[in-house]
């Protein structure tokens, strides 16, 4: 579980990485890292501590793919949809694994459990399809190997 | 005993951590002394988890391993292995190719600078050391180096606009943002070889006067993004980066950030927007200033020209493109892997002599070159010679290298669909053909493959596709067109209309 936000923490975060050259990601990075989500109290702090806008900063946590504004589950499963993997059946695959689990793509089973999410390239495209749990990767997953992945994921 | 088991992305995702742990465990079991080497991969993915044992012969292989084939590595008799492929550096997958940037990539452990400086590690920042930096530019433009990230703009040129602007302050920034399906030869140089890379920038920084280096690297690379900045630590430590500072930052998972302006303004700390041309990078580049901006391989290419010569990279290849080209062989394939070699060889040779035709055995269809923005290429083109030149004469492109095969079951207008979905969802939204263009698309094609006005709808994807490619502001939106329209040409009777003729074509 990821702790509840603290602002004290999260200063101490934030000032790590002042030093840096355009800081604005690693930060980002860092809070949700800690708190699992960017959520509007990190916005207004490091609005604040970046002396920009709180739009300017809402405007870079939206653009990217990688910063969430609310929580996920406890385990989140990215499955590759690239070309790639495409070529070796993942579009089925997934599309039956998601049926099972009654999910759309980035929804989350009701019990908190499981977020899963689409991935465009883990960069293992000649042994595809792939799909990286918790930050770990994994090669020639068949529909076999994403149930078997959810199943570790408790 | 010295057994290798590499510790790259493709074998750790296939279980090469837990291979590792049964053979220490199986070793200690049986009372042998082993030493065990996390090398870096071969790029030979098929046999992925590949493992290596140090004999008088040779490092001798087995691939792909399981946990059950750990015992036998211990057995008198290692060629009766069930997964024992011979002389590694004998496999003909290997052995055909000329590895000039790759020659370290899964020989050495990737961490250790003695082993990266007993195979000629650091000789070309050496030798660049003793140059004056005009000179270094000059040998980087005569070996006819031409970017590796897809544009194939010459090195040296730009190197050269850079050393030549004045300013307090220049960089050089690596663009590690391998975001193409089908590519991985970024992720595999960083993950086996990084002082290759970091070679290459410290060259790169005294060439044009830099004294600060960034490598964007995409945070879908997790292990690549700890073993580089493990290796910048350990370089650094030892002295070899003297008035160089290297930092590598962690992309967002936006693919729009591999254009290099965008990449610049993320680096900025803000949003990756594509910005307009001019002023270039070169002269305004991160935070204004004058910016070296490569892709990873170009930047490992240059050890190598700097130590071997101009020269030596200049005697390869074909017409403008010269020296090496690490082909990444993915998707539907039986030998996907990093194949290096000159330019010249053809399409076909790369598919079916290298890669042995599909993995699922049916025939291949279609072959997408140069990423989600690269053309198709149907079976009929595959006398096409891997050049820069050649590729654009078909209206298709080299890009990043990458190569991914599909077999007959592919659906190409699905596959266009989806290059126009891949576009909406990616565009940094900065100019309208690219952030308007790809959604109409997208529904466009819906309509063809309801059948709805086959023929109509047909003609206004074409013309939308000229839209953008002449409109948009950078190749997210200006390539896209590509597999679309290859696919139209080459696979009608997937869009629902009649096939041409064969002598009409």
């Amino acid at each position: 579980m990821t702790p509840d936000w603290d602002t004290s923490r999260a200063e101490g975060i934030i000032a790590k990485y002042l030093q840096l050259e355009g800081p604005m990601l690693p930060i980002l990075h860092a809070l949700q890292e800690e708190f699992g989500y960017i959520n509007d109290d990190a916005i207004r702090l490091v609005a604040q501590t970046l002396n920009v806008s709180r739009a300017e900063v809402y405007g870079v946590v939206s653009f990217y793919h990688d910063f969430r504004q609310a929580p996920h589950g406890r385990h989140v499963l990215k499955i590759c949809r690239a070309e790639a993997c495409q070529s070796m059946g993942s579009e089925a695959n997934a599309q039956k694994f998601l049926e099972t689990l009654n999910l759309e793509w980035g929804g989350t089973t009701p019990d908190g459990r499981l977020t899963v999410e689409s991935v465009y390239c883990l960069g293992l495209c000649a042994c595809g399809p792939s799909a990286m749990l918790d930050g770990d990767l994994h090669a020639r997953v068949d529909l076999q190997g994403l149930e078997a992945l959810a199943g570790e994921a408790v | 005993m010295r057994i290798f088991v590499p510790r790259d992305s493709v074998s750790v995702a296939l279980g090469s951590d837990k291979l590792a742990a049964a053979i220490a465990a199986q070793a200690a079991e049986r009372g042998v002394d082993v030493s065990i080497i996390r090398n870096g991969s071969r790029g030979l993915f098929w046999l992925e988890p590949l493992v290596e044992i140090e004999t008088a012969q040779g490092r001798v292989g087995f691939g792909p391993m399981t946990l059950a084939d750990v015992p036998g590595l211990f057995a008198d008799n290692l060629a009766g292995h069930p997964k024992a492929v011979g002389l590694v550096e004998e496999i003909p997958f290997l052995a055909k190719q000329q590895r000039l940037t790759f020659a370290r990539c899964g020989i050495t452990d990737p961490l250790s600078l003695a082993d990266y400086q007993a195979h000629d590690g650091f000789k070309g920042l050496e030798k660049a050391r003793a140059l004056e930096p005009a000179a270094i530019c000059a040998a980087v433009k005569d070996s006819g180096l031409r970017g590796r990230g897809g544009a194939g703009f010459p090195t040296g040129i730009k190197w050269e606009t850079v050393r030549t602007a004045k300013a307090e302050q220049k960089y050089i920034v690596c663009n590690a943002d391998e975001g193409d399906s089908g590519t991985f030869a970024d992720r595999l140089i960083i993950e086996a070889d990084p002082f290759c890379l970091i070679e290459g920038m410290a060259i790169a920084g005294l060439a044009v006067g830099a004294t600060r280096g960034y490598v964007y690297l995409r945070s879908e690379y997790p292990l690549a993004i700890q073993i580089l900045r493990e290796a910048i630590v350990i370089a650094t430590e030892a002295g070899l980066l003297p008035n160089f500072a290297l930092e590598v930052r962690e992309g967002a998972g936006a693919y729009v950030c591999g254009e290099e302006t965008a990449l610049l303004d993320s680096l900025e700390g803000k949003r990756g927007m594509v910005r307009a041309k001019p002023p270039i990078p070169a002269l305004q580049g991160l935070f204004g200033q004058p910016t070296v901006i490569n892709n990873v391989l170009s930047l490992a290419a240059v050890p190598y020209i700097l130590d071997a010569g101009a020269a030596a990279y200049a005697a390869c290849g074909m017409g403008r493109s010269r020296g090496t080209m690490p082909v990444q062989l993915a998707g539907n394939i039986k030998h996907g892997g990093l194949f290096e070699i000159a330019f010249g060889i053809t399409l076909g040779e790369l598919i079916n002599d290298i890669g042995g035709g599909t993995a699922s055995g049916r025939p291949v269809r279609a072959v997408q070159a140069g990423g989600p923005l690269g053309a198709y290429f149907a079976p009929s083109q595959f006398d096409t010679p891997y050049d820069y030149e050649a590729f654009a004469a078909r209206d298709g492109l080299i890009g990043h290298g990458g190569l991914v095969v599909f077999d007959d079951t592919v659906d190409m207008a699905h596959m266009a669909r989806f290059a126009m979905e891949f576009c909406a969802h990616e565009s940094c939204g900065k100019c309208t053909p690219c952030r308007i263009g790809s959604t109409r698309g997208m529904e466009t094609l819906d309509k063809i493959m309801a059948g709805e006005k086959v023929a109509e709808n047909t003609e206004i994807l074409r013309d939308l596709c000229e839209t953008m490619k002449f409109g948009s502001l950078c190749a997210l939106g200006g390539f896209t067109p590509y597999p679309v329209v290859s696919a139209l040409n080459l696979f009608p009777e997937d869009f629902g209309a009649t096939p041409l003729p064969a002598a009409a074509e």
